[in-house]
């Protein structure tokens, strides 16, 4: 049922969205995205999939036209990088907020300016509090497996909320990597048929949706919304074990690699995570007590479940590919230092922002960071809270 | 990893992973060379990445390509620094970049150019490593009928270390030219014998 097959990120995105083949995409083509959307429209130009394409002429309608068909009751799906998903700012939180559960990969890609087509997560990051689910993408094969993940995760019935995908623009997208992937029907009956309680073209049972809410009911909406971020937790563990089953592939909130007995570890997503491992696994050869958390799921934010994987940890350097300009570290270390708090281990954790609008992120700046890591261990004390890796200052 | 260097058995690396960097200028095909050799790869049950460096895409501008073979699971995501073997497609970068950065003294380089590998290591400056030279610019002018290095310079890697076992290699590039080439059998033709060509040309030191 598995096929081995090498693939860039954006061919197995695009043939992921053939195998769901969702009923609506309006999609724009935005650099390093766009093979995304130039591939699935020849799936719709060559009859391959049913999908009705709409053509638009910016990411705001792009999104605008999702929304609309995932409102009227359709599986709809569109796809962006950075400045794209700027674009379609206002519309995005309008998505998760009237409860569609639309399914969007994002390659991950530095916001302007200055000008830049490389990775990095601060398009995705920016887009952390508009209430869409957010799973990050090692390589090809997670961005594959977590497309079709997504829409389960994103229609069942506890959730309803818009799902991200990302992975690494260029460093995934446009890399030929080996993966498997499943044939047709398994996609097929996996994902299932979408059937939606309440849609706008369901002419027996009318509703309204978007309409005014101002201080009599905006507020529990929004409750309504947190509800069901966290209801998405279970849900995504739920479909990951079913996947497993039909895959043979595993996925959780995140991954462990060698923590259980690890006394410096570091935390860090996408497709850096995988140097990282194998820096881990380097250090343990030397008889270096490194690990590892990648973390897939960063919305919801699974904080017990983080706070538990790492309270043995003497020293942690959390991996910022994002610059928050809060003078207080990048968008993941403020929550991973805040969910370890409770456990009053008197764990050091330090920030290293890393690889904005691409730099590349080589094995020796991470043996860097576990070199750090193994002195802030022995003496308890750390020069600086916040780190910058592989710039020139 | 154990591969065949040159017709002789050797142990190439310590290391799971055969890494290669391919120099070239926009326009020479060293995306695709790095591309196409890594799918080769993957079809032979090798694990595999191959990517380039995405940067102003020019023509003539310098372009670095990268390909991982190994028997393993490839997890590193990053440029390769110590590449096992160096291709460089068109000689005027040795002067314009560091195309030795990172090479061991067990380090291969394959050149595109007239010279043989003695010159080529003196403009080199080398003191280690093996450089292996062919005309991978006639060669394509003469089977192709355009100058373009990189399918002639596959042809040479595979016979200085042979990543992909050189009957699965040609019978594989076969099988993606005519993919591509579907209508213009002639290329195909045409690129397999620059190949060919290239693999009985190559001098090595």
């Amino acid at each position: 049922m598995n096929k081995k097959v090498a693939l860039t990120g954006n061919e197995a995105v695009a043939l992921s969205m053939k195998q769901i083949n969702p009923d609506v995409v309006a999609a724009y083509p935005i650099t390093p995205q766009t093979e995304i959307v130039q591939f699935f429209s020849s799936f719709v130009a060559n009859g391959q999939v049913d999908t009705e394409f709409v053509t638009v002429e910016s990411e705001h309608s792009a999104m605008s036209a999702t929304v609309g068909a995932s409102a009227a009751g359709a599986r709809a799906m569109t796809a962006t990088s950075a400045n794209g998903l700027a674009l379609m700012w206002e519309v995005v939180y309008i998505a998760a907020s009237n409860r569609l559960p639309i399914v969007m990969p994002v390659v991950n890609r530095a916001l302007s300016a200055p000008i830049n087509i490389h990775c990095d997560h601060s398009d995705t990051m920016g887009a952390r509090d508009s209430g869409w689910i957010q799973l990050y993408s090692e390589n090809s094969q997670e961005a594959y497996d977590n497309m079709i993940q997504a829409v389960r995760i994103a229609e069942h019935p506890d959730v309803l909320l818009p799902v991200m995908v990302m992975m690494d623009g260029f460093i995934i997208s446009h890399g030929l990597e080996n993966l498997e992937v499943m044939d047709d029907e398994s996609v097929k009956d996996f994902v299932g048929t979408y059937k939606p309680d309440h849609y706008l073209l369901d002419i027996e049972n009318p509703i309204t949706m978007g309409p005014l809410a101002l201080f009599d009911f905006y507020f529990e909406v929004k409750r309504q919304q947190a509800e069901a971020m966290k209801n998405a937790k279970d849900v995504i563990l739920d479909v990951a074990k079913e996947y497993k089953d039909l895959s043979g592939r595993e996925y959780g909130l995140f991954e462990s690699y060698k923590l259980d007995d690890a006394e410096i570890a570091i935390v860090v997503m996408s497709s850096a995570a995988g140097t990282g491992k194998y820096v881990v696994d380097k250090l343990r050869e030397e008889g270096k007590k490194a690990g590892l958390l990648k973390l897939r799921v960063f919305r919801p934010f699974p904080h017990k479940e983080i706070a538990e994987a790492l309270k043995h940890i003497k020293a942690l350097a959390v991996m910022d590919r994002a610059e928050s300009f809060s003078d207080f570290g990048g968008p993941l270390f403020a929550p991973i230092r805040s969910a370890l708090f409770d456990v009053k281990n008197d764990i050091k954790v330090v920030d290293y922002i890393y690889g904005l609008g691409g730099r590349d992120i080589v094995p020796p700046h991470i043996e860097k960071v576990f070199n750090d890591l193994e002195e802030i261990k022995e003496t308890g004390k750390y020069d600086k809270l916040v780190n910058y890796l592989g710039v020139r200052e | 990893m154990t591969i065949v260097i040159f017709e002789r058995e050797e142990q190439i690396k310590m290391s799971d992973v055969i890494e290669i960097r391919w120099h070239g200028r926009g326009g020479q095909g060293a995306k695709t060379a790095a591309i196409l050799l890594a799918e080769a790869a993957s079809r032979v049950g090798k694990y595999i990445q191959g990517f380039p460096e995405y940067g102003p895409e020019r023509m003539g501008a310098p372009v670095t390509a990268y390909t991982r073979i190994g028997d393993k699971p490839i997890r590193i995501h990053a440029n390769i620094l110590e590449p096992d073997i160096v291709v460089i497609l068109d000689p005027t970068l040795i002067r314009a970049t560091d195309v030795a950065s990172g090479v061991s003294e067990n380090g291969i380089f394959i050149i595109n150019t007239i010279e043989s590998p003695a010159v080529m290591r003196k403009k080199l400056n080398l003191k280690g490593g093996r450089v292996f030279t062919v005309d991978a610019n006639n060669i394509s002018l003469e089977t192709i009928g355009r100058v373009i290095p990189n399918t002639p310079l596959m042809g040479a890697l595979i016979k200085v270390a042979e990543v992909i076992p050189y009957d699965d290699f040609l019978k594989i590039m076969k099988e993606e030219f005519e993919k591509k080439f579907k209508s213009r059998p002639e290329v195909v033709e045409g690129n397999i014998k620059a190949m060919e060509r290239a693999y009985q040309e190559v001098k090595g030191e």
